[in-house]
């Protein structure tokens, strides 16, 4: 059964008259990770701080524009009062959103829903398998694993993008690619001239990897197609369905399990996920 | 609590008095149909309507408000919200009552709502007993909605030439200050019990089954055929979700002025119907098929929302019914998926 564990939501403690009202942040510091991404840094006002598990997502908004849900992309353990957004300019709030420089003030509800139980991973092998954009979520919880490195056994990350131009977080890959307490394999669809690694679908990776599957935790997020051949691999490993956690992304627009657009049959993805372990959610037919 | 008596020709004082103090709302005709409004006289009231399109939910959730103005967009200079104005709504029939008392649950429990718990803190229900079917399209009884024993502040039964009065809470005691009333006598408790007993046969069951098995009906219904059957003929006008008293749905917008510094966020009413409603961003439609929708909304009135909220989603009022252009109703839908497991047809 799917946890009713009611999400925590440190921003609104201070505007409980007024569930809607968002919290006003400030712009810190912007990175254009691709053509279609950036990576805003935001802050809150007297250094309160967002109090976030990895996996959860918080409301962004512009007045006169509108709300959206984004995932938060930065790892409690680096907070330091700040959080990090990585924005795909997609809709109406993200596009005007991209348009903002630093300084200038976004709205923010949240964190909502639940992030990833990651004290249960601990003395785990971490499989971490992002599709695509499903990299900015789980930043979150990659980054708090490698700050607490020792807990952790193997940290293997197989991340596949589009074409080499829409790798996100590129500095990052490098450092990590360097580590060697980190098996890291990066794959495109589509290669180019300058292309020199592994290309073809994320699932190709998984022909390289060997896993101890009684020990494995993986983890994934991408588009909607990707998660049925992805779980395929997975199960094929031997990993057991408790272990395998998903974050889905759902058009969250209330965030408090009301509006009614982020329903999974009779889950609200917003309280009950966004982060699903797949035994929870294999029952869902409308989960994946 | 107690039982008062009300002649009927001392209502329009009463509500002539109540809209001294409060906004009142109650069933008014309108172009021959009846619908639930602001009445400003007392003559408007018309406590003998059949039913309304609306439900009367849109004194509690309307179909758009403002969850907040704001002054200049871009520095968040947002404005307090308007405080709530008092208001009593007359007539409310029980199905709608439970219609209410579940989005009393929806919205104040969990996280709360403030915006409707503020507005439903201020508002009084006055609601009447149903003596004979509005129409062939309720199903009240078979719902168990017929009646109701909580969610009002007063309660009127009409027994002749006076309605009796049951006071449900110590604000609807406090409300008939404005009322001339007297307390019943043991005859008007038999005019009531006469009027109660003879309406009960007057109401056909018409699920072919009872209503506490509907969410294991449905349960065993995911695959049903009938789903595509109803995508193929729904229209996604949402006409259903619009009239529904349980609908709770909704979207959130922004609306600014051309200088681009003052506007409102609303909430609007939304619809599971609608091909927008389950589509992110980047265009992945996460309810591609109407045939989905159309299961989806059923599987809410009869399972999903018992299941969060312990209360059906649907209270067999019949609107969605008188409403849907192509004849999707839930009596129909509901005896349908129950035949075709009888007849251990197809699951």
């Amino acid at each position: 059964m799917i946890s009713s564990m009611e999400n925590t939501m440190a921003l609104n403690a201070e505007s409980e008259n007024h569930f809607f009202m968002p919290t006003v942040a400030k712009i810190t510091n912007i990175e254009q990770l691709t053509a279609l991404e950036k990576l805003f840094t935001l802050q809150l006002p007297k250094g309160v701080s967002l109090d976030h598990r990895p996996g959860q997502f918080v409301e962004v908004s512009l007045l006169g524009t509108g709300e959206a849900p984004i995932s938060i992309s930065s790892s409690p353990s680096r907070s330091n009062g700040n959080f990090e957004l990585c924005v795909r300019k997609v809709g109406d709030v993200t596009q005007a959103i991209h348009k903002l420089r630093t300084g200038d003030k976004l709205g923010v509800r949240g964190p909502f829903g639940h992030g990833f139980p990651y004290e249960k991973f601990r003395g785990k092998d971490i499989l971490f398998a992002p599709g695509g954009l499903g990299l900015a979520p789980l930043r979150s919880l990659i980054n708090q694993v490698l700050d607490e490195r020792a807990l952790y056994d193997r940290v293997i990350i197989l991340y596949g993008a589009r074409n080499p131009s829409e790798l996100l977080f590129k500095d990052e890959l490098e450092k990590w690619s360097r580590r060697e307490d980190i098996e890291l394999m990066v794959t495109v669809d589509r290669g180019d001239d300058t292309w020199k690694g592994h290309t073809g679908v994320i699932t190709t990776l998984f022909r390289d990897v060997s896993v101890n599957p009684r020990n494995t935790i993986a983890i994934t997020c991408g588009p909607p197609v990707m998660y049925k051949f992805v779980l395929m691999e997975l199960q094929g490993k031997g990993i057991l369905e408790g272990n395998i956690y998903l974050s889905l992304e759902r058009k969250m627009k209330c965030g408090i399990g009301k509006c009614g657009h982020c329903q999974i049959n009779n889950v609200y993805a917003c309280q009950s996920g966004p982060v699903f372990s797949y035994r929870d959610i294999k029952g869902l037919e409308e989960a994946l | 609590m107690s039982l008062a008596i009300i002649y009927k020709q001392d209502v329009p004082a009463f509500v002539r008095n109540v809209l001294r103090f409060y906004r009142v709302g109650g069933p008014v005709e309108t172009n021959g149909h009846f619908a639930f409004n602001t009445i400003r006289d007392p003559g408007e009231l018309r406590l003998d309507y059949p039913t309304t399109i609306l439900p009367p939910k849109k004194f509690l959730l309307p179909a758009r408000e403002t969850l907040f103005e704001f002054d200049n967009a871009q520095e968040f200079q947002i404005k307090s919200p308007r405080p709530e104005p008092r208001t009593v709504v007359f007539g409310v029939h029980t199905c709608d009552l439970h219609a209410i008392q579940l989005l009393d649950h929806v919205f104040g429990t969990g996280h709360t709502d403030q915006n409707y718990n503020n507005r439903r803190r201020q508002t009084l229900i006055v609601s009447i007993e149903c003596l004979s079917p509005c129409d062939e399209n309720s199903f009240c009884k078979s719902m168990g909605t017929l009646t109701a024993d909580e969610g009002y502040d007063l309660h009127l039964t009409d027994i002749g030439d006076a309605y009796a009065i049951d006071v449900g809470t110590d604000a609807g005691h406090n409300l008939l200050e404005y009322a001339s009333v007297r307390t019943a006598t043991p005859t008007d408790m038999q005019r009531l019990n006469a009027v109660l007993s003879e309406k009960w046969p007057r109401f056909p069951y018409r699920l072919d089954f009872d209503v506490s098995d509907l969410p294991s009906l449905l349960n065993m219904s995911m695959q049903s055929p009938l789903w595509n059957e109803l995508g193929e003929r729904c229209l996604a006008c949402a006409s259903c979700t619009n009239v529904c008293p349980t609908c709770f749905c909704f979207d959130v917008n922004d609306e600014i002025g051309f200088d681009m510094k003052h506007g409102q966020r609303t909430r609007v009413w939304d619809s599971c119907q609608l091909d927008a409603f389950a589509t992110v961003a980047g265009g992945h439609n996460f309810r591609k098929s109407r045939a989905l929708r159309q299961r989806h909304r059923f599987m809410r009135k009869g399972k999903y929302i018992l299941e969060t909220h312990h209360l059906l989603g649907c209270v067999g009022c019949g609107r969605c019914a008188r409403a849907c252009l192509v004849d999707i109703t839930p009596v129909k839908v509901f005896n349908e998926l129950f035949h075709q497991k009888e007849v251990g047809g197809q699951p």
